[in-house]
């Protein structure tokens, strides 16, 4: 990045990084404010990782979503997907043929046969992405309901210890009103919210393939004069939006251990809105994948506000919409704001992230 | 001449596949056109479907002028006709007695609420420019529990004569009167567009907005308008709606019904990225998949898997008709030609038409 900034100092802070660094402090504000409000459930360490624990599904689609989306295309079908996996998970497991391992080699199986089918549909038959992942999204319901209608529950004995398996920290937790020491416990799925969080973060940005994403949500007429192979990266998108929704269906199935017609509903539109908030344009070509956690648990302690402020359910959509108004709308003023060349973050140099340091030294030398 | 082709290549695509549909329908029972006469209102499988249509193509007249001018789609259509319906539904039960006046002014209403739902999302696209479909999911997350407090209540009633007939027949009158509305709401947007400037407008604000603002057209203002139309659209619907349900079911009225709105804007031959659009195509589109509905119905597949052979169709239409497989079959078809013009096979010139519809012959095989 910095020696990008070196050769072209006026666009010091890319759009990404500056969405990114608002997501950021959207996120730290709002944590604050939960502190100051609520010292008594969110200064525990414990309820920080529940946020992972118990939504890490949401936050892995956000970032699958969040590929997708710089690539400039959209997929809807995630949620569908990930509610499939359970449920075939779920079936599996209780037919009694199946192993753990099964399990997760069906998971990826069904994610991976998605991620073929659309990708290859939008990337070399040239549909419009939201046509055919909605199509996904159909086939992916139609496919649940046909496999089975009713909640099943797992009770394998393998599957049913790895569901409450924790990873118990031991130096790190609270004393509960009686004086015991709990100590803190951390589900596997938010290991594995960590690990693809940062293998996912290096790819888009040091990767071949990243970059190519990047250039082509950008403009992909120029990526492909450029010698991009478009249709390759963007089935590759796709590819690994649908792998991720199937890892998403594991992890959903190993933290709520049952399969539900109703399971990750709706999570296709909240996986965009995580990655908005986290400062992903849906145009394509900005973004950056250390905002979609961001913007999921922005999202998701919203919801906490909200239930802890004890507010009618009614309320709590109302409130959440409202507060998705004030993030779109500031998105786009700073947005414009910049591109007016109007807008200057002043912090005292100290405060300054080191590419903007860069930019002053680039600005004084000249 | 030419442009009548044109227009007509454009439609083939939904045409055939409303064909396709009812020959479907036709072989799995030859009565399908039958319309009965019950209490002197015709019934059958037509004006059913028509019937079934009404608010979809409503709906998808709005998101065609949308897409075309703001390059995406409104996701909160079905949640807005939610909250205009319930603004007429408080509207008329506050009223007292409902006759045609309070009935209409409760329309007039519910309009007004379309308008500004269609100002609030039209001022974040075109202002602050918000993508659509991420500014109207703001409404789709909240829009629902505005409609439930609007309402007060869980589904309140709206039992009276005059909105019984207009969800249903007016006695004398053979047509059920959610056809008669559609169709005159689609001969007032045909008027519409025939005699103002809308179309050229926003075709041109679709291509390239820089470009229209350069020559005088202000993208915002018919971004807006767009948006506003839309509104208005969401307020009929809604009020269709309802009045076909008689009860006001805030959480599942119309539910999800933005998705079929966005396909049969697709199926209708437009591209979702904007610019040229065709409202035919549209209605065609939304009628395409409400026989599709009914005939999966019809056809007696279970319930559960409804939606998968929906998305199969779906894929295979869009397959046919996407972008490359469309050169394949002209290319194959000049290919032919050639071979017939050297004179090894005499046949006749193969008309246009054929090009469109060899690629059609895998989704009769496989439907």
């Amino acid at each position: 990045m910095r020696s990008l900034n070196a050769a072209k100092p006026k666009d010091a802070l890319s759009n990404s990084n500056l969405l990114f660094l608002i997501a950021a402090v959207i996120f730290v504000l709002m944590y604050g404010f939960a502190i100051l409000r609520y010292p008594g459930s969110f200064l525990q360490f414990q309820t920080f990782f529940d946020l992972f624990s118990l939504n890490a599904p949401l936050i892995i689609l956000t970032l699958g979503m969040s590929i997708v989306m710089i690539g400039g295309g959209i997929d809807i079908s995630v949620g569908a997907v990930t509610g499939l996996v359970t449920m075939a998970c779920a079936v599996l497991l209780e037919s009694g043929m199946g192993s753990v391992w099964g399990a997760i080699l069906l998971a990826l199986g069904i994610g991976i046969a998605f991620g073929l089918l659309q990708g290859y549909l939008i990337a070399y038959l040239e549909i419009q992405p939201f046509i055919i992942t909605l199509a996904g999204l159909f086939l992916a319901n139609g496919l649940l309901t046909t496999i089975h209608k009713d909640p099943i529950n797992v009770t394998m004995p393998d599957f049913v210890s790895l569901r409450d398996f924790k990873i118990v920290i031991p130096w790190l937790g609270t004393e509960n009103r009686l004086g015991n020491f709990i100590p803190c416990e951390i589900k596997p799925g938010a290991v594995v919210v960590v690990v693809l969080v940062v293998l996912l973060a290096a790819l888009m940005k040091w990767s071949r393939f990243g970059r190519n994403v990047y250039a082509i949500g950008g403009n992909s007429q120029s990526a492909m004069m450029l010698g991009i192979n478009v249709k390759r990266t963007i089935f590759y998108t796709y590819l690994l939006s649908g792998l991720l929704s199937g890892i998403a269906g594991f992890v959903f199935i190993m933290t709520t251990g049952a399969g539900n017609v109703g399971n990750a509903a709706g999570f296709e539109l909240k996986a965009i809105a995580a990655s908005i908030i986290g400062g992903t344009l849906l145009n394509g070509g900005v973004g950056n994948l250390l905002g979609s956690p961001i913007g999921a648990l922005t999202l998701l302690i919203i919801n906490e506000l909200i239930r802890a402020a004890g507010v009618q359910s009614n309320f709590q959509a109302i409130v959440s919409g409202l507060l998705l108004y004030l993030f779109i709308v500031l998105q786009s003023v700073v947005m414009s704001l910049r591109g007016r060349r109007k807008f200057r973050i002043a912090l005292p140099p100290w405060l300054q992230p080191p590419w903007l340091q860069g930019k002053k030294k680039a600005e004084n030398q000249g | 001449m030419r442009r009548l082709k044109a227009q007509v290549s454009h439609l083939f695509l939904p045409l055939s596949v409303l064909v396709l549909l009812i020959v479907i329908n036709l072989i799995k029972g030859a009565d399908y056109f039958s319309i009965t006469v019950v209490n002197g209102a015709l019934y059958g499988n037509i004006p059913n479907i028509l019937f079934g249509a009404s608010e979809l193509v409503i709906l998808s007249i709005g998101m065609t002028l949308v897409t075309a001018s703001s390059q995406g789609q409104d996701i909160s259509v079905d949640v807005a006709a939610t909250i205009t319906s319930s603004v007429f539904v408080l509207f008329v039960l506050n009223a007292g007695n409902a006759t045609l006046l309070t009935i209409v002014a409760g329309f007039l209403v519910s309009c007004v609420a379309g308008l500004v739902i269609g100002a609030f999302n039209g001022t974040l696209v075109s202002v602050f420019k918000v993508q659509p479909m991420v500014a109207t999911l703001i409404l789709f997350t909240g829009g629902r529990s505005i409609a439930f407090m609007i309402d007060g209540k869980l589904s309140p009633i709206l039992a009276n004569d005059i909105s019984n007939q207009i969800g249903t027949v007016i006695p004398g009158v053979p047509i059920q009167t959610p056809i008669i509305l559609t169709a005159v709401f689609i001969a007032l947007v045909a008027v519409l567009l025939k005699t103002t400037n809308l179309r050229l407008y926003t075709e041109s604000v679709g291509i390239n907005p820089s470009a229209a603002r350069l020559n005088g057209i202000d993208p915002k203002k018919i971004i807006f308008l767009t948006f506003l139309i839309m509104g208005v659209c969401t307020a009929v619907a809604g009020f269709i709606a309802v009045n076909k349900a008689g009860r006001h079911d805030s959480v599942n009225l119309l539910k999800l019904l933005m998705m079929d709105a966005i396909l049969a804007v697709a199926i209708g031959g437009n591209a979702l990225s904007g610019g040229k659009f065709s409202i035919t195509g549209s209605i065609i589109g939304a009628y395409t998949i409400e026989v599709l509905n009914r005939t999966l119905l019809r056809l007696e597949v279970g319930t559960e898997t409804i939606k998968a052979f929906k998305a199969v169709f779906i894929i295979i239409l869009m397959v046919v008709a996407s972008p490359v497989v469309r050169e394949y079959a002209t290319k194959a078809l000049s290919w032919v030609r050639a071979r017939a013009d050297s004179g090894t096979v005499p046949e006749t010139d193969a008309p246009d038409a054929v090009a469109v519809s060899n690629p059609d012959t895998p989704a009769k095989k496989e439907v």
